[in-house]
C-alpha cells in the first residue's frame, strides 16, 4: 500500500467535504467545485498489464496519456477513446465516465471497466469486479462507479478491458444536409460495415472506418465519398475528441456548450444554435445561449437528456433532473457509500 | 430431514393462516387461473435449472400485465411476504429457487415483442420473451441479438438481465450488460422506475449496470429494450486438436496477442469432447487432449484473412490437426456440439454439477491440472468446457446422488474449484450467477465490508429485503459457518 493511500484515508476520516481531483482537466464539468482539494496524483502507476489477457490495471493518478502510450506499444488501446481535455488521469476519466468519438460502435468507458478498488466515506478499501472479462459475483458496483463523478468514493485502482488497435482505418467525407446525414448514419450502422465514428457539422458528414484491411477497403468502395489523407484524418478525430475543433473553440461569449444525448434516430432539432452531431446521431452538441428549460424539454420529448457541458449558468442545474423515485435510490446509494457527505458534494446533483 | 418429515412440515406450512390470508388478497388482484396454490400446481416451480435445491412456495402468481405485477408486489410488500421472480427457470445457480413462505412471480406470460425499430437497431420486449425469439423476429432486417447463452432456445430476456448472461460470442460482442439499453422495472413496493433509455447514456448513476446481473434482487423487469447487431455477412470456424491443454491455452494467448478478437473461442477437454461427440456426432477429434473452436465473422475477405492468420498461430502453437468449416451447415454442427456440452455430459452421468469460475487465461493450464488432481482426490470425474477467449471455465463434476456421500463430495469438489478460481485472481462466477448455490463462496471472494456494501445496494432498492432474499449475497453467519470449514477472507 502506498503512503498516498494512507494520506487519502486520513483526509477522508476527517469527514469534511473533499473535492477529488486528478489532473484537473475536467474542473469545468459538473456542478460547482466544493470542499478541500484532494489531489490523487500521488497514487500513480500502471500496476499490471498483460496484452494477451486484454487487461490493464492502474492507480487512479496515472495519466491517461501514460496508459495510452503503454498500450500503443503493444498495439492496443481503450476502444472508446476517452477525452483528455488536458492532463487527464485514469481515475478522473472513469469518474467522469466520458467516452470519445468511437462510443456508438465500440461501447462506453463504463463498458470497459472490469473492476475498481474504492475507498468509501469511512476510509475502507473495497474491491469490486476484478481483472477478468466475465464476472457476475455481486452487484456490478465497479460500473456504477463509472460516471458517478466521484460522489460515491475515491477510486484507488481501476482495471480496464483493452482491445487491439484497428489494423486499418479510413476517413471519408460527404457533403450532406443534417436530415440526410442522420438517415445515412443510422442506415449504415445497421449494416455489417466497419463503422467506427461519425461527425456531422456544417453540412459535412465525416465517417471513420476501423477494422480489417479488407473490410475497410470494401466499405470505402461501397460508400463512396471523399477519402481524407491519414494525418489530416487523425488530427480531425483528435480535435473532435478534445474539443479543440473550431466548433468548440472561441471565448465563452459564443455561449455555453450543451450536450444532448438522444436516441440516434431523433430527427433534426429545431433549436436556435449551431449543432455538431456525433455517435451516429446519439450525441449532439449545441453552442450558444439557448433557453435551458426549452432545451431540456426538447431532449426529454425525444427520449434523451441535456447537459450544460461547458460554461453558462450552472445555477439552473448541470444535469437533467431525475424523477423522484430514481432520486430516492440515488440518495440511498450515496448515503451508504458516503454517509458523511465527504466526496464531491453537489458535483452531480445538489442533493448528493 | 427425511421425506416424511418434509411432507409433514409442508402440510403444516400450507395450512398456515397467514398463507390463507395472502391467497385471499392475491385472489382479489389476479384472475383465478393466474394464481396457483395447490401443492401439485406448485411442484413444477420448486426449483430452477439447479435441481439440487428445491422448496415449495406458498403460491405462484402468473400475472399478464404490469398492473397485475404491481398489485402482487404491493400485496406482498404490505404483508412482508418474500417474492422470487422467475423466467423460464433455466438458471444454473438457483437464482429462482423459491423461498418458503414466499411467492414465485412468474413472468412467463410476458411473451410479446412490443416493437422492433430496425433503423435505431432496437427491440422493445417483454421479459418473458425467449432470447432466441428476438433474433428470429429481427432476422428479416439483417439484425440479431448478440448474447447467445447455450440455453437460448428456452431462456428469457428477463432472466438474462437478472444473470447478465454471456454466451460463446461475448468476447467480441459483449454480455447482456453491453446489449440491453433500457429497462422498466417494478420495485418491491410496487413503484415503477425506468433505468437506461434509447439514448446512449443517462443522467445520474448507472443504475442499469446495477440492475443487470442483480439476480432478481433489486427489481422485477417489466420491459427491456435490447440492442440489435447487424448480422455478419459470413462466418467460419476452425477446429484445432491439441495433445495437451497447455498447448491449447498457449494457442489462445497467441491469437489474442496477435491482435485478433475471434467471434468465438472455445475449448473442450477430452472427456467433454467424447461426451459431446457421442451425442451430436460433430466429427470432433476424440484422441486430442483438448480441442479449440475459433470462429471468425465479417465480410468474406475479412474472414478469409482472419482464418488464415489464426490457422498459422494454431499450428505454430502445437495444433496437430486443423479443420475449417466449409459450409454454414458444418459451422453450425461444430457449434452444436459445444452448445450441447451440458446435456451431453448429462447423458453419461446420473447427475452433474456445473461450475462457472472465470480465471485470468494465463492460469488455465495450472487450473486444469489442479482440477485433474482434485478429481482423483474426490473420486469424481470432471469434464471441462472453457470459454477460452474470456477465461470462463465450466468444469462439469459428475456424480450419482443415489450413492451416499457423493453429492456432498461433489459439492466439496466444486467449492475447491471456486476457491482455486479466486486464488489465481479470478471470480467464482462468470455468467451463471451466485444464486443459492455459490452464496457461501462469496465469503471467499469478498470481505465483510464489501458484502455489507452489497447489502446496502440491495437496501437502496428493497429496504425490507423481500425480493429474492437470501440469494447472491451472504450474511455474516454464512461466512462464519464457511470459515469453520473453509478459507473465507
Amino acid at each position: 500500500m502506498s503512503d498516498g493511500v494512507e494520506q487519502f484515508r486520513s483526509r477522508i476520516l476527517e469527514r469534511k467535504p473533499l473535492r477529488l481531483r486528478g489532473g484537473g482537466s475536467k474542473d469545468f464539468y459538473g456542478g460547482p467545485l466544493q470542499g478541500d482539494m484532494l489531489d490523487t496524483r500521488s497514487h500513480s502507476g500502471i500496476v499490471g498489464y498483460e496484452p494477451s489477457e486484454l487487461v490493464l490495471t492502474a492507480r487512479c493518478g496515472t495519466p491517461l496519456a501514460e496508459i495510452e502510450s503503454a498500450l500503443a506499444e503493444r498495439r492496443q488501446g481503450i476502444a472508446c477513446e476517452p477525452p483528455h481535455f488536458g492532463a487527464a488521469t485514469i481515475g478522473g476519466a472513469v469518474a467522469a465516465g466520458l467516452s470519445g468519438p468511437r462510443r456508438a460502435t465500440a461501447g462506453s468507458l463504463r463498458d470497459f471497466v472490469l473492476g475498481v478498488t474504492l475507498m468509501d466515506g469511512e476510509g475502507r478499501e473495497l474491491i469490486f469486479g476484478g481483472q477478468v472479462m466475465k464476472n457476475v459475483a455481486g452487484f456490478d458496483v465497479s460500473r456504477l462507479i463509472a460516471g458517478s463523478l466521484g460522489t460515491l468514493g475515491l477510486i484507488l485502482d481501476v482495471s480496464l478491458k483493452v482491445l487491439p488497435l484497428p489494423v486499418a482505418e479510413a476517413t471519408l467525407r460527404f457533403e450532406m444536409p443534417q436530415d440526410q446525414a442522420l438517415d445515412a448514419m443510422n442506415r449504415w450502422a445497421g449494416q455489417p460495415v466497419p463503422l467506427a465514428a461519425t461527425c456531422w457539422q456544417g453540412e459535412v458528414l465525416t465517417l471513420r472506418l476501423c477494422g480489417a484491411q479488407a473490410a475497410v477497403m470494401a466499405a470505402c468502395k461501397n460508400l463512396g465519398g471523399e477519402r481524407i489523407a491519414e494525418s489530416e484524418a487523425a488530427d480531425f478525430w483528435t480535435a473532435l475528441r478534445e474539443q479543440t475543433a473550431q466548433f468548440f473553440a472561441g471565448p465563452d461569449t459564443h455561449g455555453p456548450l450543451w450536450r444532448l444525448s438522444l436516441p440516434s434516430v431523433t430527427p433534426p432539432l429545431d433549436l436556435p444554435a449551431p449543432q455538431l452531431i456525433e455517435w451516429g446521431g446519439a450525441q449532439r452538441w449545441l453552442r450558444g445561449a439557448v433557453d435551458a428549460a426549452q432545451l431540456r424539454e426538447a431532449a426529454a420529448i425525444a427520449g434523451g437528456h441535456a447537459t450544460l457541458f461547458r460554461g453558462g449558468d450552472k445555477a439552473g442545474g448541470v444535469f437533467s433532473p431525475l424523477p423522484p423515485g430514481l432520486m430516492e435510490v440515488h440518495r440511498r446509494l450515496k448515503q451508504s457509500f458516503d454517509p458523511y457527505g465527504v466526496f464531491n458534494p453537489g458535483r452531480l446533483y445538489p442533493e448528493l | 430431514m427425511s421425506q416424511e418429515e418434509h411432507s409433514a412440515d409442508l402440510a403444516q406450512d400450507l395450512a398456515n393462516p397467514d398463507r390463507a390470508a395472502l391467497l385471499a388478497e392475491l385472489a382479489g388482484v389476479l384472475p383465478a387461473e393466474a394464481l396457483l396454490s395447490a401443492a401439485e400446481d406448485l411442484k413444477p416451480y420448486e426449483c430452477d435449472g439447479l435441481t439440487a435445491y428445491s422448496a415449495l412456495p406458498w403460491a405462484v402468481a402468473l400475472p399478464q400485465n404490469d398492473e397485475e405485477v404491481v398489485a402482487v408486489l404491493k400485496v406482498c410488500y404490505a404483508r412482508q411476504v418474500p417474492v422470487v421472480a422467475r423466467g423460464a427457470g433455466t438458471g444454473l445457480s438457483g437464482g429462482a429457487t423459491p423461498v418458503v413462505q414466499g411467492v414465485v412471480l412468474s413472468l412467463a406470460r410476458f411473451m410479446r415483442i412490443l416493437e422492433i425499430d430496425p433503423v435505431a437497431r432496437l427491440a422493445r420486449v417483454q421479459p418473458g420473451v425467449r432470447n432466441l425469439a428476438i433474433s428470429e423476429a429481427v432476422a428479416p432486417h439483417g439484425l440479431y441479438y448478440a448474447p447467445d447463452p447455450s440455453s437460448q432456445i428456452a431462456c428469457t430476456i428477463g432472466g438474462n438481465v437478472a444473470e447478465n448472461s454471456g454466451g460463446v460470442h461475448c468476447l467480441k460482442y459483449g454480455l447482456t450488460l453491453h446489449n440491453v439499453v433500457r429497462l422498466r422495472v417494478a420495485l418491491m413496493n410496487g413503484e415503477v422506475i425506468e433505468v437506461g433509455s434509447h439514448a446512449l447514456d443517462d443522467p445520474g448513476y448507472d443504475l442499469l449496470a446495477l440492475m443487470i446481473g442483480s439476480e432478481g434482487m433489486l427489481g422485477v423487469v417489466l420491459e427491456a429494450t435490447v440492442k440489435l447487431t447487424p448480422k455478419p455477412r459470413t462466418a467460419q470456424v476452425v477446429m484445432a486438436s491439441f495433445d495437451s491443454v497447455v498447448d491449447a491455452g498457449e494457442a489462445v494467448a497467441a491469437i489474442i496477442a496477435a491482435g485478433i478478437i475471434p467471434a468465438g473461442l472455445e475449448m473442450m477437454d477430452k472427456l467433454a469432447t467424447a461426451a459431446v461427440e457421442d451425442f451430436v456426432h460433430a466429427g470432433y477429434d476424440l484422441t486430442a487432449a483438448a480441442i479449440l473452436l475459433a470462429e471468425s465473422d465479417g465480410t468474406a475477405e475479412e474472414v478469409a484473412e482472419e482464418i488464415a492468420a489464426m490457422s498459422v498461430l494454431l499450428e505454430k502453437n502445437g495444433a496437430r490437426q486443423l479443420r475449417i468449416s466449409q459450409s454454414e451447415a458444418e459451422r453450425l454442427k461444430y457449434w452444436a456440439g459445444r452448445k450441447a456440452a451440458f446435456p451431453a455430459v448429462g447423458r453419461i452421468t446420473p447427475d452433474y454439477m456445473c461450475m462457472d469460475g472465470t480465471i485470468p487465461r494465463k492460469h488455465v493450464a495450472h487450473v486444469l491440472t489442479r482440477i485433474a488432481e482434485l478429481s482423483v482426490e474426490f473420486h469424481l470425474r470432471c469434464a471441462n468446457v472453457f470459454h477460452a477467449g474470456d477465461g470462463n471455465l465450466h468444469p462439469l463434476i459428475m456424480f450419482d446422488a443415489r450413492i451416499p456421500g457423493e453429492t456432498e463430495r461433489a459439492i466439496a469438489f466444486g467449492a475447491k474449484i471456486l476457491e482455486l478460481s479466486v486464488d489465481v485472481g479470478g471470480t467464482i462466477t462468470g455468467e451463471h450467477g451466485v444464486g443459492i448455490e455459490k452464496v457461501r463462496q462469496m465469503c471467499v471472494q469478498f470481505s465483510r465490508e464489501e458484502l455489507d456494501k452489497f447489502h446496502a445496494v440491495k437496501a437502496a432498492f428493497d429496504p425490507l429485503t423481500l425480493l429474492n432474499p437470501g440469494k447472491a449475497v451472504p450474511y455474516p453467519r454464512h461466512c462464519s459457518e464457511y470459515r469453520l470449514i473453509g478459507s473465507a477472507r
